[in-house]
């Protein structure tokens, strides 16, 4: 397969970037879209040329650390993976590849694709966790009876891996797939109701001083999420912070 | 308590309340236009109690104008704070790939509906405010005595570019209601098993009560 790449450049986090176009040839289908772009790299610095920096990790759409909006949608076209399981087979002979960051102010670009994610762990240390004393006499959480229906829901909610897509696939940049999912796993258990409400006021303080958009509903984050999260947990968080600032 | 309308989680809830306040507007609105269709003097007799009754007049009127002022005020502040979120734009966006033209561009189906007030008011509601509360003459009636209000509004519909503007108008707002509507219910939190049948309840909303209002004006037009 022979493709075109338009690729965002950067320099570093204070540079100008811009599309560079690069031509490719011997793609595979069966190639996953980071292998195309090891080989992209590999020619370039076969060629002396500064390879393309993007992130990646486990690549088996586990830990979310890769990114990319590819021809105009977080992780590329298909539907419920991560970057690292998009295969080369999406794509025909001769096409062009937009490749860009995710774009939010709240990811600001550290180089080429790499971008800086930190704001949403600035989200989870305002309240994204459970204080449980563990001088001996704590319960065992398996032995806590807990509904089915909200074990399950709370279970999908704690699925979202922080990759992102939500925020860049949003046209309001707003990170609240991201926050409402983690607001729900802790409030759908017994062990997350005890800081439920200072949880949920903190968790939106933090993510409205990050400087993310406001959600508008359009559903294009709960579209691209790879592990299929769900609109409802935006309501639930609705719910849990007009209740929980009614209260304080 | 204090802060909600600084967050952005409550700046959703209060455009939810508002947009809930004129959903029910609009219904109560269509419901006596409609009168006109089938009995020149319902519609005459029910124009004339909404026009004088000092509980619409006084308490509902303000509060339905402070509605439609707060509801464009914040979706406007809501568009700015969006925009601001993303200063370097995509090169390449696929916006359909993930979500509705009509959720996209909320913004500017308001727009239109903002400016086709601008129109309604001029047509009707300021010669009301005139009539009324300038000239002083709460009757609603005309020199041969006959009720005022279905007569100006076959005249209102007489001329062919205004029906047509009008008719545009009524098309902006099924786009605007066509996500509105379920938008609205999701920002007050309220996703639940429920869900779907309100989204196809939300779907007919948005067709059924535009749809009206144009036959209303295409009615007058050619009778």
């Amino acid at each position: 397969m022979k493709l075109t790449l338009k690729i965002w450049r950067q320099k570093n986090a204070d540079a100008k970037g811009q599309i560079v176009e690069y031509p490719i040839d011997g793609i595979e289908g069966d190639m996953s879209f980071l292998e195309m772009l090891d080989i992209l790299n590999e020619d370039l610095i076969t060629k002396g040329e500064e390879p393309v920096a993007f992130d990646h990790d486990c690549r088996e759409g586990i830990c979310g650390m890769c990114s990319l909006h590819i021809n105009g949608e977080p992780h590329g076209p298909d539907k419920g993976i991560t970057t690292c399981q998009l295969h080369m087979r999406m794509f025909k002979d001769g096409d062009t590849i937009f490749i860009e960051p995710f774009r939010a102010n709240a990811f600001p670009v550290i180089k080429d694709l790499v971008v800086d994610r930190s704001s949403f762990d600035r989200i989870q240390h305002a309240g994204g966790f459970i204080s449980v004393n563990t001088s001996g006499n704590t319960i065992d959480a398996n032995a806590i009876p807990i509904n089915k229906h909200d074990a399950d829901e709370a279970f999908e909610a704690a699925t979202c891996i922080g990759c992102g897509a939500c925020v860049a696939s949003c046209k309001n940049s707003s990170a609240m797939l991201f926050v409402s999912a983690k607001v729900s796993q802790f409030a759908l258990l017994p062990q997350g109701k005890i800081e439920a409400t200072e949880r949920v006021l903190n968790m939106v303080k933090q993510m409205d001083e990050e400087g993310f958009g406001n959600c508008t509903n359009t559903g294009a984050c709960e579209v691209e999420c790879p592990k299929g999260i769900s609109l409802e947990n935006i309501a639930r968080m609705n719910r849990e912070y007009l209740s929980a600032s009614l209260k304080g | 308590m204090s802060g909600i309308l600084n967050s952005s989680v409550g700046r959703k809830f209060a455009m939810a309340l508002s947009a809930f306040f004129l959903m029910i507007f609009l219904v109560q609105h269509f419901a006596i236009n409609i009168l006109s269709v089938f009995s020149a003097d319902t519609f005459n007799e029910a124009s004339h109690f909404m026009g004088t009754f000092w509980v619409v007049q006084y308490i509902f009127q303000p509060i339905l104008i402070l509605g439609v002022i707060f509801h464009f005020v914040m979706g406007m502040v809501l568009e700015i704070r969006n925009r601001n979120a993303r200063k370097i734009a995509y090169v390449k966006y696929n916006g359909n790939a993930n979500s509705t033209w009509m959720s996209r561009n909320m913004i500017y189906t308001g727009a239109v509906i903002l400016l086709f007030l601008g129109l309604h008011f001029y047509d009707f509601w300021f010669p009301e405010i005139e009539v009324k509360f300038i000239d002083g003459d709460m009757s609603g009636l005309l020199a041969n005595g006959e009720y005022r209000y279905f007569e100006h509004l076959q005249h209102k519909f007489v001329d062919v570019w205004r029906v047509a503007l009008y008719c545009l108008a009524f098309v902006f707002l099924a786009l605007h209601l066509l996500h509105g509507f379920s938008s609205a219910f999701q920002s007050v939190g309220a996703n639940n098993k429920y869900t779907r049948g309100l989204r196809g309840f939300g779907k007919a909303y948005a067709i059924i009560i535009p749809l009206g209002f144009i036959f209303i004006a295409l009615y007058h037009h050619f009778n």
